[in-house]
């Protein structure tokens, strides 16, 4: 396959002009125990997909306008085409269905109470039967890549992902923003021990102090409030540490590569909030965690998620395609079917970083176009709620 | 390049290497590729060191720092010869 090089694809324009590479119709459950009734749809009515997750009852405050945001932000996303939003009872249903419905797209509010699971099930799946059938008439348009939004954080790296697969998205950041893209990091635990760098690759002074704050305020609040050990099972993880990783500043000096050489950020994003300050490069307060942190992005509206790995961590998200890169020959080796695109000739030097971004480049053009990634062909549709604590 | 390296250094002030290959064994004479420029330099491995870890570059002692990427990774708690293997046995975090 050659590269792409005139950097058009096929995507999904959306009611509000932002652009789609998947065209799910989405069943989401705004709490726990509307799961069984959403993936009672999902089996039943051919081409919805239900996003089951593990909270949505009794939160309140920031904990709360977050689940809001992370919800609303998923039915938004351009991957979506329709949505049903069902839950417990109206209010919040409703609630949700309305923020969704600012995009334009085609939404619908279900509750339990008063009905029961069988004949929730049984509207539900008409609807979604209904929004199938639309969807599937959906024509893709020509899309330039200037129209991407393109997220990115790492997993269970090793000391691979700083050599090879985070700066071979460094290099595609540092080759896509300038043509326009919207791009994002995050895992704020993670920055440790190369903040003084971060810091300075915000666009401005009064960003890089903004940055610097949030990172101290996450260190002292969350890290030293709670930490009963030196979080040395934990980041690095073991899988990192199994992978060469000896400590936090050498894994926070590898993750950094991921934004190239030349990227600026010119913001800083609360996790799932959408960027709005037109494109260029994010930063997101987010956990280290690759499934809380991929639904965080793509709650904020990022269609495609690029995912360096060097142990290989296998994960998938169910909206947002996630392609997998690795330098490891011995993960390439033993399991090559999570890997999209191998960058192991960046570690025998017979590829440049250079190539390696433009492989990705043009494995992003394909993904955009349709094709199934890895994580998308094996199931993974890990969904994961990020909770900033115990509801009440 | 020709011949393919074993152990990636990433700046030239690094301390420590990174090995890229699968089953170094000890005593292998490692060709040592540093990525800034390229640039090449031989290095004895002491120890059987598995993909992905670190090898000191020169003889370092227990409090001494570790600098890849050119930066600051860490703390030495062992002393360490030039070729011998580094991780959590005799480097750890001054973070947390």
């Amino acid at each position: 396959m050659p590269i792409n090089t005139n950097r058009k694809f096929m995507g999904y324009r959306r009611e509000n002009g932002r652009v789609g590479v998947r065209n799910h119709v989405v069943i989401l459950p705004v709490d726990d125990i509307s799961n069984a009734c959403c993936e009672a749809v999902a089996n039943n009515i051919k081409g919805t997909i239900a996003l089951p997750h593990a909270y949505g009852r009794l939160q309140f405050g920031a904990d709360l306008d977050l689940h809001f945001r992370t919800m609303i932000g998923t039915g938004s996303n351009p991957n979506v085409a329709a949505c049903i939003v069902v839950g417990i009872e109206p209010g919040w249903t409703q609630k949700i269905a309305d923020g969704i419905a600012e995009t334009g797209k085609p939404v619908a509010a279900f509750s339990i109470e008063q009905n029961g699971d069988l004949k929730t099930i049984m509207n539900v799946s008409r609807k979604a039967k209904e929004f199938v059938q639309w969807a599937t008439e959906v024509q893709k348009t020509e899309c330039d890549v200037s129209e991407l939004w393109v997220s990115t954080k790492c997993g269970e790296s090793d000391t691979t992902t700083g050599l090879g697969s985070c700066p071979t998205v460094g290099n595609m950041y540092d080759k896509l923003i300038p043509e326009g893209i919207y791009g994002v990091f995050g895992e704020t635990s993670e920055i440790t021990g190369a903040e003084h760098i971060c810091k300075t690759r915000a666009a401005d002074e009064e960003t890089g102090e903004r940055w610097y704050k949030m990172w101290k305020a996450y260190q002292d609040d969350v890290i030293f409030a709670h930490a009963t050990n030196d979080l040395s099972e934990s980041q690095p993880t073991k899988g990192n540490i199994e992978g060469g990783l000896t400590t936090i500043e050498e894994k926070a000096l590898g993750n950094l590569e991921k934004i190239g050489r030349e990227c600026k950020f010119i913001d800083i994003l609360d996790p799932a909030e959408a960027p709005q300050k037109g494109n260029g490069l994010y930063f997101m307060d987010t956990s280290s965690a690759a499934a809380e942190c991929v639904t965080l992005m793509a709650a904020a509206g990022y269609v495609i998620h690029t995912f360096p790995t060097g142990q290989g961590n296998v994960i998938g998200n169910p909206i947002v395609p996630v392609i997998k890169i690795s330098a490891n020959p011995r993960t390439l080796r033993t399991m090559s079917e999570h890997i999209d695109v191998d960058v192991t000739g960046i570690l025998r030097r017979d590829m440049t970083i250079d190539q390696a971004g433009d492989a990705l480049i043009d494995n992003i053009m394909r993904t955009a176009n349709g094709r199934m990634t890895a994580a998308e062909s094996l199931g993974h549709r890990e969904f994961v709620m990020t909770k900033l604590y115990r509801s009440a | 390049m020709s011949e393919n390296p074993q152990l990636l250094v990433h700046e030239h002030k690094d301390n420590v290497g990174v090995v890229v290959v699968e089953d170094l064994k000890a005593g292998t004479e490692m060709l040592c590729v540093v990525t800034a420029d390229n640039s090449s330099f031989k290095l004895v491995c002491n120890d059987d060191v598995p993909i992905g870890h670190k090898v000191a570059l020169t003889d370092l002692s227990s409090g001494d720092t570790a600098i890849k990427y050119g930066e600051d990774i860490g703390r030495f708690k062992a002393d360490v010869k030039k070729g011998g293997h580094v991780h959590v046995h005799n480097l750890k975090t001054n973070r947390w």
